[in-house]
């Protein structure tokens, strides 16, 4: 019972609590870059979470056998074999979701969430639980996403889903889906995440701070921080 | 050589990698705190990019395509930046301790740079000669550098700003990496 119970808070918690885009501030490079719709911030979400689905199940089920000196080497070849998987697939399958990720499908390898996720959870935990941990994160990166995504493309290309938004389709804030409407957008959702989940705000991003929790240099980062100061 | 000149400064202003194209954005907000950490940073990766392109460029040319295993690339090359940024980081420490001192701290966390992965594989992507790559690597670190630099002095500010509190934080530093977007926007149109 006490099994089935965590198992549903695997699931959960990526969701809402530890959503990694928008509270652990991991993979912001994905979330700004392709989510000038809402179509292309879904297929990056789902092309991320079979990336961690199956890297989190494969690193959880080989954890005890690579040494924990290697681990950093061995789990960057798992996720960059499936990166290389589902790069196949989608050219295959949907040519033209491939074309419009373009590079950031390949930069996946480097997303911190699935980095941070494979160093703080599928190496300590079972793969039944690090497959729902995976599915959990996923569907949280998706949404987050998919938020962004519509955010950006109905005030900016006045669409939605393809569909024509009145009003706003012949006025469109173009600034909406250049760059510096990306950053705009993260920043005003992150904030009111923070107001209506009544947090308090992290005050601070730096190396070995709020963001780099997931990373797995940040042992290494801290380390050499001391380092300096003295 | 105007050839290369374009390449160059596309690859630092227009098409900065930071601030329009959105690679390596953790460390954009990690370590732009300080100007001299910021700086740092960016002769990092600068120094690192045109390594890791000068060693996977004869790779994927000499080795993967003649054998056919193009869609080895991100495996590949992922690994041999791993591997190089632990061998600079070795090398720097016995030879130069000087310098190792002052990038040392940096070269761990560039291995998940995202930007370094993406200088290398969009030089094969764009079809670049080896001098071209070498060109396109240097620029995009400097502009990489540079846009750590610039909003560096713009975090200072934002230290002593009176911030709602829902904003305070990540919220508002975005927004500032914003607005220093915008003004990035100014250099499109600049070469054709």
């Amino acid at each position: 019972m006490a099994e089935k119970k965590t198992l549903a808070q695997e699931l959960t918690k990526g969701i809402i609590k530890e959503n990694p885009t928008l509270v652990m501030l991991l993979g912001m490079c994905p979330t700004l870059a392709v989510t000038t719709q809402a179509m292309n911030g879904i297929g990056m979400g789902l092309a991320t979470t079979f990336v961690l689905l199956g890297s989190n199940i494969v690193i959880s089920a080989l954890r005890k056998v690579i040494p924990d000196k290697v681990r950093i080497p061995a789990f960057i070849v798992i996720i960059a074999s499936f990166v290389t998987l589902i790069g196949f697939l989608l050219e295959g399958f949907v040519p033209s979701l491939y074309a419009s990720l373009g590079i950031y499908l390949t930069l996946i390898t480097v997303n911190c969430i699935i980095f941070g996720r494979a160093e703080m959870f599928a190496s300590k935990n079972g793969v039944i639980a690090s497959a729902f941990d995976a599915i959990g994160m996923g569907i949280g990166f998706t949404l987050a996403l998919f938020a962004m995504g519509s955010v950006r493309e109905i005030i900016g290309a006045g669409q939605w889903m393809g569909m024509d938004i009145p009003v706003i389709h012949n006025n469109p804030m173009l600034l909406f889906i250049m760059p510096a409407g990306g950053f705009f957008t993260l920043g005003m959702i992150i904030a009111a995440v923070n107001k209506f989940a009544n947090r308090k705000p992290p005050v601070e991003i730096s190396c070995g701070g709020e963001g780099c929790e997931g990373c797995p240099m940040a042992g290494n980062c801290k380390e050499g921080k001391e380092e300096k100061s003295e | 050589m105007k050839s290369m000149m374009i390449i160059l400064l596309s690859a630092m202003l227009t098409d900065n990698f930071v601030l329009s194209k959105f690679m390596g954005i953790c460390p954009f907000l990690g370590v732009s705190k300080k100007l001299d950490s910021a700086s740092g940073m960016g002769i990092a990766v600068t120094f690192v990019m045109i390594c890791a392109t000068a060693v996977t460029y004869p790779i994927h040319h000499g080795l993967l395509v003649p054998n056919g295993l193009e869609y080895f690339d991100t495996v590949v090359f992922i690994l041999v930046i791993a591997l190089f940024v632990q061998l600079v980081e070795t090398a720097l420490k016995k030879t130069i301790p000087s310098l190792y001192k002052s990038l040392g701290v940096y070269l761990p966390l560039i291995t998940t740079n995202c930007a370094v992965l993406g200088v290398t594989v969009l030089n094969i992507d764009n079809g670049y000669s080896f001098i071209q790559s070498l060109v396109n690597a240097l620029g995009a670190g400097l502009g990489f550098m540079l846009a750590l630099v610039i909003f560096s002095g713009v975090r200072r500010k934002l230290e002593y700003a009176d911030i709602p509190e829902t904003f305070k934080g990540v919220p508002a530093t975005l927004i500032a990496a914003s607005i220093v977007s915008v003004s990035f926007m100014g250099f499109s149109g600049l070469f054709n």
